[in-house]
């Protein structure tokens, strides 16, 4: 059994570095009477904080303690519940943290993660000097707002029940209750905020004139209650995140694995490049191709070249097979070059002009190839893929690319369609495989005039 | 598993569960995207959590707490991203946090190309954060070596309590290989050195500079402590002369004195060769062929592989330069490493970059041109 703890404080460094009358002395105490009333284990405890003057704190503490960069603290408040959701983390930050990790808060609000954030809230910097934060009343005179604020302030709260957060609750330095209210923040199993107002003595407080009195009256003048502002219990990021992963942890993975079936005709390293459009299955149909050649024993690379979106524009795939290792994964002149669309002959048109006559260019016979020295071979692709599908417009081109070089056999090509697509996909482009091969007749082939 | 056609990061992604990876938390950007996505199907399988997170400073957050909580993290993004895990680098640093940084290089700078490659991060990466202190980075040239090498980036962060960086590419990320992940040799999983229940801890214990010291993790068996601020070795706050240099000392020495220890090269000698091609990253499979055909042509060239970047393989280097007058440095970027190099040739050594950023290979053929100008 645990201790019994009359503090969770210790006095070896001292007393807290607080400047007279500052808040933060009444915030660390309340925090203390909390995990006092909690009775937690020291070390399942982590007093996280961030930079600030609320940042000195966590050292003064006998638990766990974890002091990061400035306004990052709910990350890493976020990163230990979820590498250890057993822990009761909690986050001390200032309002300055709060601005300028906004993002965060408004992401642990939203995803649940259980961490509870105390924003230490004195309306100011008060470790560098002074300066204006995103919770400094309008008029408020700082370092740097001298003829007064005219930024209005951010509701922490109602920011915070806004983005979704489970637990929200407001409270002063000066309430009898922090503690308990405090007490009540660090128990939720969910994300819990607690907004504490505060007099910072050494710059918002003289300059403003703002007592104890005023706290009030500036509570009113922003119409901000106190107390539970929310309470809507839902289940922790944790919890949730391990129940809808438990699928993923069971799914058995698809085999990715190519066995040497086939035999290819392939002897030097050969490219080959592939010029469709977005909407063709260019790429994943590069991708089955390199690995039938893979299961003829071939090395294989492929590289894509398309537009940063993904549903329009050029789609290309360049793919090199060779016998041997695979070096330098460039494709300077095309052995084999396929034109399946008018954009992507569009993209390559301007290296067609220099291929030698050692290059093939498979072409749809509607495509206006520019001279080359390269052979051209003429083929119905877009009349082949509208009896068979539009989509295995690719395939019918490889197919006939196969039939016509020899690089491996059409079954090695087939036998990839089968193992790595689904059953009705692979159905129409075995019948697409074929149907390519069948468009190419040594005899009948037109080359270039 | 035998042969299969992957793309680099999905081989980063095996590489990293190979290693135990059990924590990842990352942000989508163009090429590095898909590692988050492998790693989202990945770790949850061995009980791990990956997680999209708001945006980079909260991806880095999150591994770095993750880690000190006893975790196998790691982290990828490319050029853009690095910019804004800057300064926590220096927070793993200074916090002696194991992780690997993953880094799928994309044309700069800015937003550059995204769906385009270059190596314009090298130097970047050896000062990303305040301070200069010395940085760990790998960089694969493969799909197979992404796999290896991300497995030994695990290794080095557990050995050297250090954040450690993967500097791949486009060119690699999201190109396919036939590659047999299996037939990788990898050497044992090497895991953090503990602190024993029942002893004292010190989150920062030292004797001499260099040693790396025994860790206990966050909800462990002892109370831990972790700072973003100059500290002691018990992790408290200090603004002694003294001891801020010790630790300081203690974060250099622990990661330069093993250097040789850290360094992974690959070298092909040429018995008389007058010319050496040092190289690195995907470019270094161009500077293959170059040395290949060179030779074919009669010409005597030798090749130095890096697969380590930071800390510099001085020796291997060295080695390499001695009895070379001439040093070729061929890099995606506007000549980086060439600095390194041109600061251990002896003299003597004439030291030639072979240097571009059109965001295309840099073809053999350009390599050749510097080998026999």
């Amino acid at each position: 059994m645990v201790e019994h703890r009359t503090t969770y404080m210790t006095d070896a460094i001292g007393p807290l570095p607080y400047c007279p009358g500052c808040g933060h002395h009444f915030v660390i105490k309340a925090l203390d009477k909390a995990l006092v009333n909690l009775q937690l284990d020291p070390k399942e405890v982590v007093i996280v904080t961030d930079i600030g003057c609320i940042g000195l704190s966590d050292r003064y503490f006998v638990t766990n303690a974890f002091h990061g960069l400035h306004g990052r603290s709910i990350t890493y408040g976020c990163g230990l519940k979820l590498a250890r959701p057993e822990l009761t983390v909690i986050v001390l930050a200032g309002d300055g943290g709060c601005g300028i990790g906004g993002a965060h808060l408004l992401n642990v609000a939203r995803r649940n993660i259980g961490v509870t954030l105390i924003v230490a809230n004195n309306f100011n910097y008060g470790m560098t000097g002074g300066q204006h934060s995103v919770t400094t009343p309008v008029g408020g005179v700082t370092t740097t707002t001298p003829w007064g604020n005219v930024e209005g302030p951010m509701d922490l709260c109602g920011t915070a029940v806004a983005a979704g957060a489970a637990w929200v609750a407001r409270s002063t330095m000066f309430e009898k209750n922090l503690a308990d209210t405090m007490t009540d923040a660090i128990k939720q199993p969910g994300f819990a905020m607690l907004d504490v107002w505060e007099l910072c003595t050494a710059y918002y407080s003289p300059r403003n004139q703002l007592k104890k009195k005023d706290v009030d009256t500036l509570l009113d003048r922003y119409d901000c209650k106190l107390g539970v502002l929310a309470d809507n219990p839902r289940p922790e990021y944790s919890e949730s995140y391990r129940e809808a992963y438990k699928a993923g942890s069971t799914a058995t993975r698809t085999k990715t694995s190519i066995e040497q079936r086939f035999t290819s005709k392939v002897t030097k390293q050969t490219g080959i490049v592939i010029a469709g459009n977005a909407g063709q299955k260019i790429k994943s149909t590069a991708t089955l191709f390199a690995q039938a050649a893979m299961s003829a024993g071939l090395a294989a690379t492929q590289k894509d070249d398309y537009p940063i979106t993904v549903m329009t524009g050029h789609s290309l795939a360049e793919i090199i097979l060779s016998p041997q290792r695979i070096d330098y994964t460039a494709i300077e002149t095309p052995d084999h070059l396929v034109l399946i669309s008018a954009e992507g002959l569009e993209r390559i048109r301007s290296r067609i002009g220099d291929l030698p006559q050692t290059s093939t260019i498979y072409t749809d016979e509607n495509l206006d190839v520019p001279p080359t020295g390269a052979r051209v071979v003429r083929l119905p692709l877009a009349a082949t893929a509208a009896k068979i599908g539009r989509l295995s417009i690719a395939v019918i081109a490889l197919g006939a690319v196969l039939k016509d070089t020899g690089m491996f056999p059409t079954e090695a090509f087939a036998t990839a369609i089968t193992m790595f697509q689904g059953a009705k996909i692979a159905e129409v482009n075995l019948k697409a495989v074929e149907a390519g091969a069948s468009l190419v007749h040594p005899d009948e082939t037109s080359s270039a005039p | 598993m035998g042969r299969e056609f992957l793309e680099g990061n999905e081989a980063i992604a095996r590489g990293a569960m190979k290693a135990e990876c059990d924590f990842f938390a990352g942000y989508p950007i163009t090429p590095a995207s898909s590692i988050l996505h492998y790693m989202l199907q990945l770790a949850p399988q061995i009980g791990g959590v990956a997680i999209q997170a708001e945006d980079e400073i909260a991806s880095m957050g999150l591994c770095i707490a993750a880690a000190m909580a006893g975790r196998r993290a790691m982290t990828a993004t490319s050029g853009p991203g690095i910019s804004l895990y800057s300064e926590s680098v220096g927070l793993a640093q200074i916090g002696e946090t194991p992780m690997v940084i993953v880094n799928v290089q994309r044309q700069g700078p800015a937003t550059g190309s995204a769906t385009k490659g270059a190596e314009g991060d090298i130097q970047f990466t050896r000062w990303v954060t305040s301070g200069g202190l010395p940085i760990i980075a790998l960089s694969p040239a493969t799909v197979g070596e992404s796999y290896e090498l991300t497995y030994r980036a695990f290794n080095l962060a557990e050995q050297y309590r250090s954040p450690v960086f993967l500097l791949t590419s486009k060119e690699i990320g999201v190109t396919r290989e036939s590659v047999d992940l299996d037939e990788i040799e990898l050497p044992p999983l090497a895991r953090r050195k503990l602190v024993e229940p029942g002893k004292t801890y010190l989150p920062h214990a030292f004797e001499h500079s260099k040693d790396v010291p025994a860790f206990s993790e966050f909800g462990g068996d002892h109370v831990a402590r972790f700072t973003t601020s100059t500290h002691d070795q018990a992790g408290y706050l200090t603004s002694k002369p003294g001891v801020v240099q010790e630790m300081i000392d203690h974060y250099a020495a622990k990661i330069d004195t093993a250097a040789d220890d850290m360094a992974l090269v690959k070298e092909d000698r040429q018995d008389g060769a007058k010319t050496v091609i040092i190289s690195y990253g995907i470019t270094s499979r161009s500077a293959a062929v170059a040395v290949e055909q060179a030779r074919s042509r009669g010409l005597k060239v030798s090749s130095l592989v890096l697969q380590t970047l930071w800390p510099t393989p001085e020796r291997a280097v060295l080695s390499a330069l001695d009895g070379v007058t001439r040093a070729v440095v061929p890099e995606m970027n506007m000549g980086q490493y060439l600095l390194e190099i041109e600061r251990l040739a002896p003299p003597g050594v004439e030291v030639v970059g072979v240097n571009k950023m059109d965001t295309a290979l840099i073809s053999p053929a350009e390599i050749l041109q510097a080998v026999e100008p």
